[in-house]
């Protein structure tokens, strides 16, 4: 049995609107080992985003605890989760949130400027994980010259920057293609291989079939 | 996150937006570019008066007309009391230590031929004017002797204003020419003195002081000048003639200035002139900052998204303060730079049709003012984006 990379206890997260609180989140508790491979489901509204927005460090529980590793991270404050969340934590999102007037190369450099990395040392990992993924010609180019599951994988490369303990990817096939999607959950996969932890949240049971767990979302809970 | 990789984010972010960027800068270039050149004419302007002061000699007193400057300031026309004797008495009183030249003036038509000049100044004086009033150089002939003056002799100095309209490319010396009625002879010419505040001061005819009285019924006096023999005297000669013209006037008919006070007067005058000058330009400045501080909200608002996706990458708050902080700074700096690059610029074209003189400590001002504007108009917009939650950020359309 591997250590656990994550651990939820009894989470639950509330939104105020004024007089009103709206119980998104009603106690979650969940495990997640190292290089286990999750995919979280649930229709919208039943607070999957809230989870994986809570999962990856963007928000914190209402009550509950969360321990990343063995780091309790339930009272962390803004710039303490920034810092974790540049090294633990990379992000593979729907609309694959890549800036547009950067290279490729410089978007993938991104976390590594903010994790304090020298120019030449960044640059160097940056290369080679692009080699890896496959679009070591497009280095120069700009996003919009890239097609969309091209882009999802400078996406998933810059997530990988850092070499962090877990990737956390959004609907990562919610704006391609059945053919280019599948490419893009085959990378997923291979890292999983090679040890990384992923935790994909989706709607699409192909998608979340390929994973090694299925959790289930529904009103706050875990089915 | 290191100094360059800012520098370059806040140079991609301006140059993606090169007119928008451009008009926000114009506003702090028309700001600095407005300091530097109307503080330059304010002290291009006190330079120019002090030197023309400061050409009478320092030691120098002159008596006016009126009382200038103190509680009793009467206002409207002053009658003026002081009189020719008055010069004469205070010659004979000082003379061992001053001496002292006494100016009736009137405004009149020269004429020489067919050329003439209707609003030439009549300066009706002594002999030894040039010895006391030390701008007046006698640049070609002579000034009338003693007794030329005491004869009432028809001769007269002229200025150049004067040479120039009546008796262009001649030599006007011996030459014969009106002032009024009566025809005088020009004796000679006196080196060019320029104007001050507009007052053409060569448009003059120096004529002895016992013809312009009884050419034109003068018996008060415009100003008599005192040359002190030696400056440390001055104090001394100062409180003798108050004196001496107290004996027979009240305090509210003349006053006494020297070169020094009436200096300070001007000094003032001016120093007040180019603060003003410079507030009105720095209010330019200012309006020019909410150009910026407008401009960096709109790029805060637009890049919403990406702020949200540099917090989820892992910046931090203050990663987020410096990118556009800097952004702002860097717009108002280089709009400052280029301010003051055209102020020096606009300031020296001046200089040959005006008066101006650029100063430091304005060159100064107007760059620190640019770089202060960039950080508090810069700072409400940085602020802004720092505190934006990653979540809400990339949920932003």
């Amino acid at each position: 049995m591997k250590p656990n990379l994550i651990r939820l206890e009894n989470v639950t997260k509330d939104y105020h609107f004024g007089d009103l609180t709206v119980k998104v989140l009603k106690g979650i508790s969940l495990k997640i080992a190292e290089g286990e491979s999750v995919a979280i489901m649930g229709r919208s509204g039943s607070g999957k985003s809230t989870l994986m927005n809570i999962l990856g460090l963007l928000d914190t529980p209402t009550s509950g605890t969360y321990f990343l590793g063995k780091t309790n991270i339930s009272r962390f404050k803004e710039d303490e989760l920034s810092f974790l969340r540049n090294k633990k934590i990379g992000f593979v999102f729907q609309s694959f949130n890549l800036l547009p007037r950067a290279t490729i190369l410089e978007n993938v450099v991104l976390p590594g400027i903010y994790a304090g990395k020298s120019p030449k040392d960044r640059e160097n990992t940056a290369t080679s994980i692009l080699e890896k993924i496959g679009l070591s010609e497009h280095i120069n180019k700009r996003p919009n010259q890239l097609s969309g599951g091209q882009q999802q994988r400078v996406a998933i490369a810059r997530a990988l920057m850092n070499n962090p303990d877990l990737i956390l990817a959004d609907e990562p096939t919610g704006n391609l293609d059945t053919k280019s999607g599948q490419d893009v959950i085959e990378v997923l996969k291979n890292l999983n291989k090679q040890g990384r932890t992923i935790v994909t949240i989706t709607h699409e049971k192909d998608i979340a079939r390929q994973a090694d767990r299925i959790i289930k979302l529904t009103d706050g809970k875990i089915e | 996150m290191d100094i360059n990789e800012l520098f370059k984010l806040s140079y991609r972010a301006i140059n993606a937006n090169k007119l928008r960027s451009f008009l926000t800068m114009l506003g702090i270039v028309i700001g600095v570019f407005a300091i530097i050149l109307l503080v330059s004419i304010g002290t291009g302007l006190q330079t120019f008066i002090t030197n023309q002061i400061a050409g009478l000699g320092s030691n120098l007193i002159f008596v006016i007309p009126g009382r200038i400057g103190g509680a009793r300031t009467p206002g409207g026309v002053v009658s003026n009391k002081l009189v020719v004797t008055d010069a004469k008495t205070l010659q004979l009183k000082l003379k061992d230590q001053a001496s002292v030249a006494p100016v009736v003036q009137q405004i009149t038509t020269v004429k020489y031929e067919n050329k003439a000049d209707k609003e030439t100044t009549v300066f009706g004086t002594t002999a030894n004017y040039p010895k006391v009033v030390q701008n007046a150089i006698i640049g070609q002939g002579r000034f009338f002797s003693q007794s030329q003056e005491q004869s009432g002799a028809r001769s007269a100095v002229i200025g150049q204003t004067v040479l120039n309209n009546l008796f262009p490319s001649q030599n006007p010396i011996g030459k014969r020419f009106f002032i009024g009625n009566n025809i005088y002879t020009v004796t000679g010419v006196i080196n060019k003195r320029g104007a001050v505040f507009g007052a053409d001061q060569d448009n003059v005819v120096i004529i002895p002081l016992s013809s312009a009285q009884r050419q034109f019924g003068l018996t008060h006096v415009n100003t008599i000048f005192i040359s002190v023999n030696s400056p440390s005297l001055v104090p001394r000669v100062k409180d003798q003639t108050q004196k001496i013209l107290l004996k027979h006037l009240t305090e509210d008919d003349f006053t006494l200035q020297t070169a020094e006070s009436t200096l300070s007067i001007v000094s003032n005058i001016t120093n007040i002139l180019s603060i003003a000058l410079g507030g009105i330009a720095a209010i330019s400045l200012l309006v020019g900052g909410i150009g910026v501080a407008n401009i960096m909200l709109v790029s805060v608002t637009e890049r919403t998204r990406e702020i949200g996706l540099r917090k989820a990458l892992g910046a931090k708050r203050s990663d987020i303060l410096k990118q556009f902080l800097l952004e702002a700074v860097i717009l108002s700096l280089t709009g400052g730079i280029i301010g003051i690059i055209a102020g020096l610029l606009g300031s020296l074209i001046l200089a040959k049709i005006l008066v101006s003189q650029v100063t430091l400590w304005s060159v100064f001002i107007a760059f620190g003012f640019s770089v202060v504007v960039g950080i508090v108009f810069g700072m409400a917009p940085a602020i802004r984006a720092s505190k934006l939650s990653p979540i809400e950020a990339l949920r932003y359309e």
